[in-house]
């Protein structure tokens, strides 16, 4: 036989080998690469000891083993592939399972929008002309939060025995929202004192653990449970801005259309439609970031990268103009609530862009954006806590400028360790997994402080 | 000698990174220097080692990069890390423990073997 032809049938051979291997969604294009290399390094050396090629190639397939068990392999160590393997094989009684889970879903959602409602019986009316009773701030975290805790309790089918100690938090929250004397404010505005104020907005914060715990349904202590909820939570985000822009569009032309027939139903939106949808959109988003999660997995790592490059831009000029106009930073709540959901952002952004990285791509100039956008992160943040210390230096103690200062620093904190944790990385030092561990590693933190400043800064500062 | 699977995963690890320890190297090679160091005993499924390589870049403990073999193909080479040297050094430790403990144990229950 000519060698030429000889040389036509291995490659024949490795080309249908290698399509055979392309039908298994774990392994990736660049891995096959990888492996074909491998096959064509051990044909040759066969060749070299003496063997014909055929028989060389079929000794070499022999030994790369089983491609069935070799892909299970690259799914389990690439988890993230792994459910394009499932999915593969997903059947009817999945089908009948996910339609279940939506009725579960929509009946929860249901039971979200009665909730916000139902204080309306006992005397706490909602009425677009006045002031809204302090209740319902008090309590706004609530009225949604244990339903969305309960979705996964179900969902995960956690044992009782484990989610009997999720029901705690959320008495304690009850207890403490609701007994803790603050002075009636006149005309039920909620500004009139601050560590009310405060435990509304931290709150939130310090539940949204528990939810985390339902959610990663006994896998919290694990890494990777930590890490899927932190995706699920930005992705929630995501979805639940979208789902609130079509409602409002939708609550904005029913106001119209019905304006047009002489009838005014702006009372029925704003306190029925309004406060139900966004109590019932929280478990709709939920359950759409679980149910429909291709939709957003490609969307968010498209957001990290429009909005890293804008966002250290933005720090960057911010950070400049303060040079230059040497004014300093304005300490109002209102300002350091934005600052802090600011840098949490940019938190959330290097950490989804550090879990969707793709760990065959060398060093981008996207990593040093992101290594940028940290630093620069981090230098807004030192700017905000000098001027807080400085006002406290100041003026004293005062329950906001004390939260502030244990965020900031809590932020500090995590930022710092993430720049060096990137520079790291980057200089090949170590692995980019170290951010991911350190970032869901920290995350308790925040709920803790959140706790804290829920239960012990309105005693601690005389309900003021 | 077919060596057990458990065992074959337990010391790819190990054997990896002081392959990698020696200079950097591909998928190929080191499976020729593992079956040169266990004299040919010693025999992994090839499919088997990418996973595990693919493992230790995710953990830190080595870096990939592509380059081009003498062939002008393109070809994927892996170097330790210093995290990469740490681990070695740890697995090493763990190692030796285990092969005293068992040293000890054939010496006492197995003398012909010892």
């Amino acid at each position: 036989m000519p060698d030429g032809t000889r040389r036509g049938d291995l490659e024949f051979q490795i080309a249908q080998w290698r399509a055979y291997l392309r039908r298994r969604q774990a392994v990736r294009p660049v891995d096959i690469e990888e492996l074909e290399g491998h096959l064509r390094d051990q044909v040759a050396a066969l060749t070299d000891a003496g063997l014909a090629t055929d028989e060389a190639f079929l000794v070499a397939v022999t030994r790369m083993g089983n491609l069935d068990a070799i892909s299970r392999e690259f799914a389990r160590e690439h988890s993230e592939r792994l459910w394009k393997q499932l999915v593969v094989t997903s059947d009817a009684r999945d089908q009948a399972d996910t339609r279940h889970e939506m009725w579960v879903a929509l009946g929860l959602a249901a039971a979200a929008g009665a909730a916000i409602k139902l204080p309306e019986l006992f005397g706490q009316r909602m009425d677009p002309n006045e002031e809204l009773p302090t209740f319902y701030f008090r309590n706004a975290t609530l009225f949604v939060l244990p339903l969305l805790t309960a979705f996964f309790v179900w969902k995960r089918a956690m044992p009782s025995a484990t989610w009997r100690w999720l029901v705690l938090p959320f008495l304690a929250a009850a207890v403490v929202a609701n007994t803790f004397p603050f002075p009636a404010a006149p005309a039920g505005a909620i500004g009139e004192s601050d560590t009310l104020a405060l435990m509304v907005l931290h709150l939130p914060i310090a539940l949204w653990l528990a939810v985390g715990v339902a959610y990663a349904g006994g896998r919290w202590f694990e890494g990777g449970g930590r890490m899927d909820f932190v995706r699920f939570s930005g992705e929630l985000a995501i979805y639940y801005v979208l789902i609130a822009t079509g409602g409002g569009v939708l609550m904005g032309f029913t106001t119209l259309m019905f304006d047009a027939i002489g009838t005014d139903v702006s009372f029925l939106v704003a306190t029925w439609i309004l406060p139900c949808g966004a109590m019932g959109g929280v478990i709709v988003a939920s359950w759409l970031v679980e149910a429909k999660q291709s939709v957003v997995e490609n969307m968010a790592p498209v957001l990290t990268r429009v909005f890293t490059p804008l966002f250290a831009a933005v720090l960057l000029a911010f950070l400049g103009t303060m040079v230059v106009t040497g004014s300093p930073i304005n300490i109002e709540r209102n300002v350091l609530i934005a600052f802090d959901l600011l840098l949490v952002l940019v938190v959330g952004l290097v950490l989804y862009a550090v879990s969707a990285r793709d760990l065959e791509t060398g060093v981008t100039v996207f990593d040093w954006l992101q290594l940028l956008l940290v630093l620069s992160a981090l230098m807004v943040d030192v700017v905000a806590l000098a001027a807080i210390a400085m006002r406290i230096g100041e003026f004293g103690f005062t329950p906001n400028r004390v939260a502030a200062l244990g965020e900031n620093i809590l932020l500090l904190v995590n930022l710092g360790w993430t720049a060096w944790l990137y520079l790291r990385a980057l200089r090949r030092q170590g692995g980019f997994e170290a951010i991911e561990q350190w970032q869901t590693a920290y995350l308790p933190v925040y709920s803790l402080w959140a706790a804290l400043v829920v239960a012990v800064f309105p005693p601690l500062f005389n309900f003021a | 000698m077919n060596i057990s699977k458990d065992l074959v995963a337990a010391s790819a690890t190990p054997l990896v990174l002081a392959i990698l320890a020696e200079g950097d190297s591909y998928g190929y090679a080191i499976l020729k220097r593992v079956s040169e160091l266990s004299g040919g005993q010693l025999t992994w499924t090839d499919g088997m080692l990418y996973p595990v390589l693919h493992r230790l870049e995710r953990q830190g403990y080595v870096h990939a990069r592509w380059g081009k073999s003498e062939t002008g193909r393109r070809r994927k080479y892996y170097r330790l890390t210093r995290d990469g040297r740490a681990h070695l050094a740890s697995q090493q430790r763990q190692w030796q423990v285990v092969d005293d403990t068992l040293r000890g144990i054939w010496r006492v229950a197995a003398p012909g073997l010892a």
